[in-house]
């Protein structure tokens, strides 16, 4: 849903820069922090295979504006890379391919810069480019690679602590994998803006009882103008505190008592009047499921309040030195720090700007309890209260991408989703066709998997190459057609699926650099037959895969 | 270009094309079949950030001859994704500059533009085509090709059958659609997957604004209607949008409400959709694959079963593809009229309005007709003038409609449709 970015200083009229008005459509979803992240990032492309699927994905971020990108790529460009690859021409042929598709992406952005290697055909030496050329905000390479190059990224990104994406794009497959050094937390998530008010109309703090009260004193006398205006967390406050006195001072939280409560705030709208009621008292009706009721902690929050630190750099990162100072505001308050967001209810202009007052202040006092908290540890007298300020109005929905390690083994997996393919064929058969599940995508990554070394095998060498690791993989019948499938393709990509896979690993690489909104957690594998994709986590160095839930 | 070297060029395509796989054992590879995919003719309808990619798209599926349609002209903001366009193009016609770029870059294939509206062809035109993909971001352009596809089916001439393909983002956002006009659910079909934006109420902008959102749309609405700055309000001229953000700046102050900035502004006024090149890249490639999959059975394509795919990459990645039904009742492709529930003594001005934001409707100017008595007519002026006094009659004592009655409602936008209904009362 658009968000806009609203800038909350008092507005000075001014119109958009040049360089505004060109990533306008973007700036509305990272806005202007997310951009600055963007154009600060290096990125490496590895390429190799038919080579396009990498040149797809930077595209999609040249486009955006990133600080820079580099391109290692041995190959000379030939026929077959006319065919499918955008970012060469007939010009190209027998030159090299790195440089030249380095130069027909900078086409695309003039603020961006790029490089490639190996320069004059000299012979290629990632070890050297890697050290000479970063340091990298992320590497992409692509299958396939040799074992060797493979090796010197893994140990690279390692030692720097940088995220890795593989990408593998054969005929109508294509799968794409993160590896994260560690756990990974994002604070502006996005969430969807229905999701995020916060009202507390179950623990009001002082000043909104005195307000909502101060509104209500004569509530039986006010004209029809007033009492039709009242805004709708004022009428709620009200009838609450009215349920408390003749309920034992209890709120009501069950179904029937919220149904209850909704029919006792009803009855005190005014039903004079032309419409045969107020469209405030209906707002109030409306918003009871959703505002009166105990907040629990989301799943991601109770991930970083139960997470255990790995080390002492992780500890004193201003992630967890807020997140621990949050933790502390919860127990002691038994709520989190109020956002500070007022929803549109009916109201007059200056009772509703009086409300949103309110709690904006509410919001600042809450953060700088925080910020106290978070200047008391080790470390936090250099955090920034902006960024104390944006875990707070974000704390509910923060999250923790890459957080857990172990589980099942490939084996495992292979025969749970073995289990789903047949209870959903059985379910497709039972329904006569009506209803039907998806089929696991696992196999296809199997598969491509089989070929990350070297793109041409025949569907029995796949198939010989799965069951080294997992032997009961001969005898399923989907992956034998999921191994021909991928024979078919030798090695060679289409052009619309690297097309599509370049876009979800931008897509994904954009949320990594601005962390902002929320990467996936960590394969995705698509299948551009039946046109599906489906997310999986490995948990495992190597081999275990996960469906995500 | 040597017969060896375009086999080489297309090698990874035939790989795909002249083996057949598991999932398209029934196809034909064929020499001749191979070849109807450089013949076949293919129409993309848009070409902006979804158009661009499509293209691109297109001419490395092995697709030659190709015609793109669109009225725009470029613009700065279209920049950080219409990838076919520089700074220097700025002015000029997207379909031509993009059809350039593509036809320059890739050797051997053709693309015509066509700087028009797609209301400005007739069937005539639509008919020479064997495919029609669309990126477009106007809903009310997507039905108007949807029901000018649909009602061109003839069951005695297969070649009438158009497969559309329909893209759509928004976002980190998207769609993509397969239709076989006729066959299977049509765009009108699933219209209510769009719901309009509800309008905030007059007197709210009028007397109690409270969001930066409620000064701009007084700007918007009724300052500039009361004075007039420019002849025409033009939503890409900045001395326009500048206009509309001081004088709802000043608004703003006068309420005490914050936030009123030029882009919030410009965003309000021109109902900006954001929009980024790697949704566009994931949507359009979605598209051109189930093209590349109806022009060659090289795997199954959407459409008969599924015809949905969803793309959601706001938290983590989410896809899904679903299976609509066919309405019975669809104003385009059904046969029978809508059931149509109102109050008997609202006005026929409110029911008339109330078909603006019905969101299966989404109709602007309708006009309506009760079997064979004009109610209301928008067009022409003189008919207009002898209809207008109904407009505030009610419909069961004034009017004389009663429960079963069946009404006809008509649209300058869509000339070829009629919404049928059937009354029945609350």
């Amino acid at each position: 849903m658009a968000e806009i970015v609203t800038d909350q200083t008092p507005a000075v009229l001014r119109g958009p820069t040049e360089k505004e008005k060109k990533y306008d459509r973007q700036l509305r979803l990272w806005a202007a922090s997310g951009q600055a992240a963007l154009e600060s990032a290096n990125i490496l492309l590895v390429n190799s295979g038919a080579g396009t699927v990498g040149v797809e994905t930077l595209k999609n971020l040249v486009l955006p504006g990133i600080g820079k990108f580099v391109i290692i790529d041995d190959a000379v460009v030939s026929e077959p890379d006319l065919g499918v690859n955008f970012f060469l021409d007939e010009s190209c042929l027998e030159k090299s391919r790195s440089e030249c598709c380095t130069n027909l992406l900078l086409e695309l952005n003039p603020e961006v810069h790029g490089d490639w290697y190996p320069k004059n055909k000299e012979k290629l030496d990632l070890r050297y480019i890697l050290n000479s050329s970063g340091p990298f905000t992320l590497i992409m390479y692509t299958n396939p690679i040799r074992q060797e190059d493979l090796a010197t990224i893994e140990a690279y990104a390692s030692q720097h602590q940088t995220p890795v994406v593989c990408i593998h794009s054969a005929g109508f497959y294509s799968y794409f994998r993160f590896s994260l050094h560690g756990t990974f937390p994002i604070v502006d998530t996005h969430p969807e803006v229905e999701k995020t008010t916060d009202l507390r109309l179950l623990q009001p703090w002082p000043e909104l009882s005195a307000f909502a009260q101060e509104m209500v004193k004569e509530i039986d006398t006010l004209d029809d103008h007033e009492h039709g205006h009242l805004p709708y967390a004022v009428i709620l406050l009200h009838f609450l505190e009215q349920w408390r006195q003749l309920h034992d001072g209890k709120n009501p939280t069950t179904p029937n008592e919220k149904k209850e409560f909704g029919k006792f705030v009803l009855s005190g709208s005014r039903t004079n009047n032309p419409e045969g009621g107020e469209e405030n008292f209906q707002e109030a009706i409306d918003a009871i499921n959703k505002n009166i009721k105990v907040s629990e902690l989301e799943p991601g929050l109770k991930e970083v309040f139960n997470h255990q630190v790995s080390s002492e750099v992780e500890r004193q990162s201003s992630f967890w030195t807020i997140a621990r100072a949050v933790g502390l505001f919860y127990q002691k308050h038994n709520c989190l720090p109020l956002p500070g967001s007022l929803p549109d209810m009916k109201a007059q202009s200056s009772v509703y700007v009086k409300l949103q007052g309110l709690y904006k202040a509410k919001a600042r006092k809450d953060a700088q309890e925080v910020l106290d908290l978070v200047r008391e540890s080790v470390g936090g007298e250099h955090i920034e209260p902006t960024e104390v300020d944006l875990f707070c109005k974000n704390a509910r929905f923060v999250k923790l991408i890459n957080a857990k390690l172990g589980g099942p083994d490939l084996g495992q997996i292979f025969n749970a989703e073995k289990a789903d393919d047949e209870a959903a064929e059985a379910m497709k058969i039972e329904t006569g066709g009506a209803f039907s599940l998806p089929l696991s995508n696992f196999f296809i990554y199997l598969a491509l998997k089989a070929t990350a070394h070297s793109p041409v095998a025949t569907a029995n060498e796949i198939i010989n190459t799965v069951t080294q690791l997992i032997p009961q993989a001969a005898d399923y019948e989907r992956m034998g057609q999921i191994a021909q499938e991928v024979a078919r393709a030798r090695g060679g990509e289409l052009h619309n699926i690297s097309a599509l896979t370049g876009g979800m690993v931008a897509q994904e690489v954009i949320k990594i650099i601005t962390k902002q909104y929320i990467p996936i957690d960590d394969t995705c594998i698509f299948d551009g037959i039946s046109s599906r994709s489906a997310p999986h986590r490995r948990k495992h160095p190597e081999f275990a895969l996960r469906i995500r839930v | 270009m040597t017969g060896t070297n375009a086999t080489r060029r297309w090698q990874y395509l035939d790989h795909i094309r002249r083996n057949l796989g598991p999932f398209n054992q029934d196809s034909d590879v064929s020499e001749e079949a191979l070849e109807a995919l450089g013949q076949a003719k293919i129409l993309v309808i848009g070409a902006g950030g979804l158009g661009c990619e499509i293209l691109k798209d297109l001419a490395l599926s092995g697709f030659r001859n190709i015609h793109v349609i669109d009225m725009d002209t470029i613009d700065i903001s279209n920049l950080n994704r219409q990838f076919l366009f520089r700074k220097d193009d700025v002015g000029k016609h997207k379909a031509e500059v993009a059809a350039a770029f593509v036809e320059k870059r890739v050797k051997g294939v053709k693309i015509t533009p066509h700087n028009c509206r797609i209301q400005d062809f007739d069937e005539d035109f639509y008919m020479q085509f064997q495919i029609v993909v669309c990126g477009l971001d106007s809903i009310e352009a997507r039905r108007w090709i949807n029901a000018t596809l649909v009602n061109m089916v003839d069951m005695d001439n297969q070649d009438s059958l158009k497969p559309l393909i329909d893209g759509g983002t928004e976002g980190f956002k998207g769609q993509t659609r397969v239709i076989f006009p006729t066959l299977t659910p049509c765009i009108e079909c699933q219209l209510d997957l769009y719901t309009p934006r509800a309008a905030v109420p007059l007197c709210t902008l009028a007397t109690i604004p409270r969001q930066p959102e409620h000064c701009i749309e007084w700007a918007h609405i009724i300052a500039w209607d009361q004075e007039k700055p420019f002849p025409d309000l033009d939503k890409d001229d900045p001395e326009h949008i500048t206009w509309l953000y001081q004088k709802a700046s000043a608004r703003a102050q006068e309420f005490g409400i914050t936030g009123v900035t030029y882009s919030l502004t410009q965003g309000v006024v021109k109902n900006i959709i954001p929009a980024i090149a790697s949704t566009n890249a994931i949507i359009a490639a979605s598209c051109c694959n189930e093209a590349l999959k109806i022009a060659t059975t090289a795997a199954p394509a959407l459409g008969f079963e599924e015809s949905y795919m969803m793309y959601s990459g706001d938290d983590g990645i989410y896809t899904s593809t679903f299976k609509y039904d066919k309405k019975p009742d669809c104003a385009v492709c059904g046969e029978v009229a809508k059931p149509l529930q109102v109050d008997p003594s609202m006005t026929l001005r409110d029911l008339l309005d109330s078909f603006a934001v019905k969101p299966d409707l989404q109709l602007k100017k309708p006009s309506i007709r009760a079997d064979d008595k004009t109610l209301y007519m928008q067009f022409p002026p003189s008919i207009e003038e002898q209809t207008r006094s109904n407009l505030d009659k009610t419909l069961k004592a004034d009017l004389g409609l009663d429960v079963g009655h069946e009404i006809a409602v008509t649209d300058p936008a869509f000339p070829a449709l009629t919404f049928r209904f059937i009354l029945s009362f609350t």
